[in-house]
């Protein structure tokens, strides 16, 4: 029996076996943020202790930041905040990608452009989309704060090992379908607590086509799905993406690669569940309750109540309508939205902006929608310049920001207002997330974002941008 | 670091109904904005617990004076989704909360939690319902989570098996619920690892 790349890169990280049972994982990658970090660097000086592999940790500047004159925000907690990492960073040797360092951006964004993410490697941060970086083939999780403290102090965690489940989306994606729906549709099915124990490792022709950044999409989403990490195993894309990047060291380039391939899963690995997805199933996916489990196809109606198999889940739907304001057995396309967010660590890279910027010409925001555009790093930013897609997004309304989480968990001064309805881009519709305590979230691909923006209500980006041809996805 | 065994812990206890209360629900992102984690206990469950229009109290349970000074929390499944903020249990603890009882939990959360020495264990649904039935027909009961033998009783006579992962009901009850001390003495163990590994 093989092994898959879960099992290679946790027996490849294993210190030791912990008094309690655990194992003791070796974190090769540490990447911290301004949110989770600070009350890790006052345990350690608390402790005496100091940063036990300070080239191994790196730091950005993400949650908190303003997307409008980023550099001074207005807010004195939030400029605390930075001035926090900016001293911790100086104090204990840590690389640090501030906000002049022109590689500032959301942290799982930063990570991959950078090459710091590789194949083979374990990889924490204090931010539960860290499994975004699984797209390479790392092993890669979200930890608290006391763990962060841990990784800091040790370059390791406490931790159980996970069982896989392989979940393999076979065949073509219909035109207008993303990798944003895949995982959605991956969530719905499964259920928002369907991971809880299991690490996901995505498969299939339709994740073997995928580029880089729609596996990153797909990858994103496992904690919304209760798994702790997501991967993808490392193939031909994974090696030309990070090739040339500043943290891969070219010296021995094939070596790498080959060390790199090496840990993809074996062909007869064990599986502990394997999930089967026909990519025909899947439709443009949208989010209508209070949970990223709540998601239907754009053509479905929202699930009425009394249709539901248990109590629990009749509880459950009559909670989120009543949150999201929404009536049951009514179609979730038309529904009237208020503001439009494409960004986030989920869907704020370059190809997702592309891809965006290739509809939305000649069509104009509509009139009382708010609609807002957040590169996810400076890079993905400068790079939109360089490719005219600014002036594209300005030109039909949208406004065009800085980079950072933005609006996905409104730290900054993005937010919902009141019961706001927002198309969003982002990975989570919890009661509140936006920024405002009723504010109400609808989660889509970024082109169905658009499509929202433009009419002005929930609608189906297939037939406003004529989606025929095979999108993403080629 | 010797640290103190959580074999049991014991108080009134009170349910937060509904499946899936994620980590913004339990702390909102706005109270995040700190540099340590004191004073979040009175942000705990902030946005239920008041209308954010008129900031008056809600009819949430834990605004319910028959409920007040709680120290275990009852819920149904998966409790602590969402986000792996520490803020969550951090502010939890704060509010004065001491442990767990619910149908299931996010791992982050469990972990999280577990590092505070707030224990988490899962009952069945039938029996998460009737601890409920039993702390809302009397307030004053006492709930006992026995961490060493995996059961919660009552002082009411309810008496079920509880579960945990053994690693962690391990770290709670020989307190090693902080692994600090243990990762750090494996340095040579540590420093051997990490000549081994490419990358580093």
């Amino acid at each position: 029996m093989g092994k898959s790349l879960f099992q290679k890169v946790w027996d490849a990280h294993t210190v030791g076996t912990l008094a309690d049972g655990r194992t003791q994982l070796f974190i090769g990658t540490h990447l911290i943020h301004e949110v989770t970090s600070p009350q890790a660097f006052g345990m350690l000086r608390d402790l005496g202790l100091k940063v036990k592999f300070p080239q191994r940790t790196f730091a950005t500047v993400d949650h908190i930041v303003p997307t409008i004159d980023q550099d001074a925000p207005q807010d004195p907690l939030a400029a605390e905040m930075m001035q926090a990492l900016r001293k911790n960073a100086d104090d204990f040797g840590v690389t640090y990608f501030d906000l002049a360092s022109g590689k500032q951006g959301i942290v799982h964004v930063v990570g991959p452009e950078q090459g710091i993410t590789q194949p083979g490697t374990t990889i924490a941060c204090g931010d539960s989309h860290t499994a975004t970086h699984g797209a390479f083939g790392a092993i890669a999780f979200g930890i608290g704060t006391t763990q962060v403290r841990d990784v800091l102090a040790s370059q390791t965690l406490a931790l159980e090992a996970l069982k896989v489940r392989r979940i393999e989306v076979n065949g073509d994606l219909r035109p207008g379908v993303y990798a944003k729906d895949v995982i959605l549709h991956i969530i719905r099915l499964l259920g928002a607590k369907g991971g809880i124990g299991y690490g996901y490792e995505y498969a299939g022709d339709v994740i073997d086509r995928m580029s880089m950044e729609e596996r990153m999409t797909v990858c994103n989403m496992s904690i919304e799905g209760g798994a702790r990490c997501g991967y993808v195993n490392p193939d031909a894309k994974t090696v030309a993406y990070l090739k040339g990047r500043p943290y891969v060291d070219m010296t021995d380039f094939d070596a790498t690669t080959a060390r790199w391939l090496s840990f993809a899963s074996d062909p007869d690995a064990h599986y502990d569940d394997i999930v089967r997805i026909n990519a025909a199933d899947i439709e443009p996916t949208v989010t209508w309750g209070i949970s990223p489990d709540h998601g239907i196809s754009i053509s479905e109606n929202i699930p009425d109540p009394a249709k539901a198999a248990t109590p629990l889940e009749k509880a459950s739907i009559e909670e989120a309508l009543a949150y999201m304001k929404l009536d049951a057995g009514t179609p979730i396309k038309g529904v009237k939205i208020d503001v439009a967010f494409i960004g986030s660590c989920t869907n704020g890279r370059i190809s997702d902006f592309r891809e965006v910027a290739k509809y939305i010409q000649g069509h104009k925001v509509a009139p009382g929608v708010k609609a807002i555009v957040v590169p996810g790093s400076q890079i993905v930013a400068i790079q939109c310049e360089q490719e005219g897609l600014p002036k594209i997004f300005t030109d039909a309304g949208f406004e065009w920001r800085g980079a950072g989480c933005s609006m996905c968990l409104a730290m900054n001064p993005d937010k919902l207002i009141g019961d706001q309805l927002c198309a969003s881009s982002s990975n989570r519709n919890f009661k509140g997330r936006q920024g405002s305590p009723t504010g109400r979230t609808v989660l889509m691909s970024p082109v169905m974002v658009a499509a929202a923006a433009i009419n002005g209500c929930i609608s189906d980006a297939r037939e406003l941008f004529h989606l025929e041809k095979p999108a993403a996805v080629a | 670091m010797a640290l103190e065994p959580v074999l049991n812990v014991t108080g009134r206890a009170v349910f937060i109904p509904g499946a899936d209360i994620d980590t913004d629900r339990i702390i909102p992102a706005r109270f995040m904005k700190c540099v340590t984690f004191d004073g979040l206990g009175e942000f705990a469950f902030y946005d239920v617990r008041f209308n954010s229009e008129t900031g008056e109290k809600t009819d949430h349970p834990l605004n319910d004076p028959r409920f007040a000074g709680a120290s275990i929390l009852v819920a149904g499944v998966n409790f602590g989704c969402g986000s792996s903020r520490e803020h969550a249990p951090q502010s939890l603890r704060k509010y004065g909360f001491n442990g767990v009882i619910a149908e299931s939990f996010a791992e982050i959360f469990f972990g999280n939690s577990t590092t505070l020495a707030m224990p988490c264990v899962i009952a069945t649904a039938a029996d998460v319902v009737k601890l409920r039935d039993a702390i809302e027909a009397d307030p004053s009961t006492e709930v006992t989570i026995d961490v060493e033998n995996l059961r919660v009783r009552t002082s009411g006579g309810l008496d079920f098996p509880v579960t945990m992962p053994d690693s962690a009901r391990e770290a709670l009850v020989s307190g090693r619920w902080d692994p600090i001390q243990e990762l750090l003495d494996n340095d040579a163990a540590i420093e051997a690892k990490a000549r081994e590994l490419h990358y580093v």
